[in-house]
């Protein structure tokens, strides 16, 4: 068992950006034990795609190709890289934190009596063996875990953590794998992909927004939000639970399930800053957080803060802004 | 139709956690608890499909005495029976541990449907249904937003990325990870409150249940997290702190 085996995510022909950053990870835990990198990416009719991954600085490529992955399943997937998992008999799985990996990739792991790493935000090496980063209370926390397990170590790594920019090239070997699936053993019936409405609000092109969440406790208070919006001539969203209520439309939520936005300043007002917030967020020019808890983990990604109830600060900076406007 | 329900009881999510010089972490110094939410929304979903249906909802959870309270709460609010696995010991088990418990007091009730939330708040693992649904060899479907049940199968609508959506039909028994916001989340009633103290809430020890296999995957330390920026955090009371705040929108970054 040696070697770091990166596992690619693909759907319809088209790469998965986060593949990349899983691949970075992987590349720095096999430069950190010494070990070869092998790349792999399971799907069908996948051709078109190996050459973008024939350039990279891989020791060995998988094209795991069968007509039964060309949609995801998780039985098909869990039995394929099984099969793939124990001919490259790698010492780490290296896969994107995906909703399809989260899917599939625990199953897996238990197939090897193991316990996936999931959703890794960071890297330290000890010993040449690497110890995983992972948040813990919803970002309040980080913890380090290590493996001690006889099969392989499965990791799954957090959109963003790892830089897929900067990737040296390279002249890996290819290897087309026909892993044995059959129609019977796959329980689940898929259909396909769609989205709900169409969208009506386009947040990606406001200059301003102002984002509320769950601190805003009940829908009748939206209005001090709103006002705010009003002055700063901002567009209003929300986090996943103020849509979830339908205190806001669906179309206004920001993060990993709603709009990825990057105005020129976003405030977060009585929003904690869960990871998958973040990600519809975090590439704001400037980001502003209004929190009456000081350790709630948005404050790391903010570039102002002001710690305290909003129903005490809204109110003033909507003044504010209005003086400083007029 | 038989559904079983995991909910588990983490600290609660304005806590803030203490840590101890070692990098040790333990909530039960310290914390306040309550359920899991997207686990109050599993047992939701399955109180609605036992409304539309019939049938019989149990949960179950693995945890110190502390849990019975959740279990309790989960009674009053429409559950009809409670297991609780009695351990202290989960922070030394690894997530195929903890799930090799659970899924072995789920075997023993051979459950038609079994719910879990799609994760859990405090460790954040998002593992433990899946695991538990290989465990037992049933399929699975993850973040689920919608439940059609009937005939022996259920159409389930599974989330994916930036608003996309999939329709996945699974035949039954299976294990589905609910996701937040799958439904309106119901009240206990005072008829409520008073039945659930008649409800049963039956016990495993878990030296009842198999020894769990030694963890693969061990957390050697927490610390708290470094800001990613230099966050200017400005004081003062709220017209003071407004004020400074429109100046440097202002000057600093010109937005306003
Ligand atoms: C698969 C998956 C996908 C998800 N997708 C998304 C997504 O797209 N978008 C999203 O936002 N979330 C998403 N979530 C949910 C996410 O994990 C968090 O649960 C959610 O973002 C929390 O919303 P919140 O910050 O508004 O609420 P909470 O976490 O409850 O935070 C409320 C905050 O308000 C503060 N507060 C309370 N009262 C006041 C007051 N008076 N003044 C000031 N501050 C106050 C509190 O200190 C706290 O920090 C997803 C989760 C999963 C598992
Ligand atoms: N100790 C426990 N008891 C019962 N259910 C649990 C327990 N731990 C986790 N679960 C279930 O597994 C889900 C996912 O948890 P996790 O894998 O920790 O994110 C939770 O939402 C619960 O439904």
């Amino acid at each position: 068992m040696s070697g770091v085996l990166a596992i690619l995510e693909q759907r319809g022909g088209a790469w998965n950006r986060m593949s990349w950053e899983a691949f970075a990870a992987g590349r720095e835990i096999a430069k950190a034990t010494g070990a070869p990198l092998m790349a792999c990416v399971p799907g069908y009719a996948i051709e078109p795609l190996l050459p973008d991954l024939m350039c990279r600085d891989a020791a060995k490529v998988y094209a795991v190709s069968h007509p039964l992955l060309e949609n995801y399943t998780a039985d098909g997937y869990t039995a394929a890289l099984e099969q793939l998992v124990k001919k490259a008999a790698p010492e780490y799985v290296v896969f994107p934190h995906t909703y399809q990996v989260r899917d599939f990739a625990p199953r897996l792991a238990t197939r090897f009596g193991e316990t996936l790493i999931a959703d890794v935000v960071g890297l330290e090496i000890r010993d040449s063996r690497p110890v995983f980063i992972r948040q813990l209370m919803q970002g309040k926390l980080n913890g380090a875990y290590g493996h001690s397990g006889r099969g392989p170590c499965f990791v799954s790594v957090q959109a963003g953590a790892f830089a897929a920019e900067g990737l040296e090239a390279g002249t890996p070997e290819c290897e087309a794998f026909v892993p044995e699936l059959a129609e019977s053993r796959i329980r689940a019936r898929v259909e396909p992909p769609f989205r709900e409405a169409t969208q009506t609000v386009d947040l990606s092109s406001a200059p301003i927004i102002v984002s509320v969440g769950r601190g805003i406790q009940s829908k009748d208070n939206l209005p001090v939000m709103e006002t705010l919006a009003e002055a700063l001539g901002a567009e209003l969203a929300a986090s996943r639970p103020i849509c979830d209520s339908g205190w806001l439309p669906m179309e206004r939520q920001v993060g990993s399930s709603g709009q990825t936005v990057t105005p020129k300043v976003y405030f977060a007002v009585g929003i904690s800053g869960a990871i998958q917030h973040l990600i519809g967020m975090k590439g704001s020019k400037c980001i502003v957080a209004i929190n009456k808890d000081e350790s709630a983990p948005i404050f790391e990604v903010a570039d102002y803060g002001i710690v305290g109830d909003l129903f005490e600060v809204v109110p003033a900076l909507t003044e504010a802004v209005r003086r400083a406007k007029s | 139709m038989k559904i079983l329900v995991a909910i588990k009881q983490i600290p609660r999510r304005d806590a803030t956690p203490q840590i101890d010089e070692s990098g040790r972490w333990n909530p039960d110094e310290q914390s306040e608890f309550e359920t899991n939410e997207p686990d109050a929304f599993a047992l939701e979903e399955a109180l609605q499909l036992k409304d539309r249906h019939g049938g019989e909802v149990v949960v179950l959870s693995a945890g110190p005495e502390r849990v019975a309270q959740s279990i309790r709460e989960a009674l009053s609010l429409g559950a009809d029976r409670g297991i609780h696995i009695v351990c202290d010991d989960l922070a030394g088990l690894d997530t195929l541990g903890l799930a090799g418990r659970l899924a072995e007091a789920a075997r023993r009730e051979s459950p038609d449907l079994i719910l879990t939330g799609l994760q859990s708040d405090d460790l954040g693992l998002g593992q433990t249904g899946v695991v538990m649904a290989e465990l037992l060899d049933i399929p699975h479907a993850t973040i689920i937003m919608q439940v059609e049940a009937g005939d022996g199968r259920v159409r389930v609508k599974r989330e994916l990325e930036s608003g996309w959506f999939q329709w996945i039909e699974l035949p039954l028994p299976a294990l589905l990870t609910i996701q937040s916001g799958i439904a309106k989340l119901r009240y206990a009633s005072l008829m409520g409150i008073k039945k659930a103290r008649t409800k049963e809430i039956r016990k495993i020890e878990a030296a009842e249940l198999a020894a769990p296999p030694p963890p693969s995957v061990t957390l050697h330390r927490v610390f708290p997290p470094q800001s990613r920026k230099s966050t200017q955090i400005i004081g003062g009371p709220p017209a003071e702190a407004a004020a400074k705040l429109v100046e440097k929108l202002r000057s600093e970054v010109r937005a306003i």
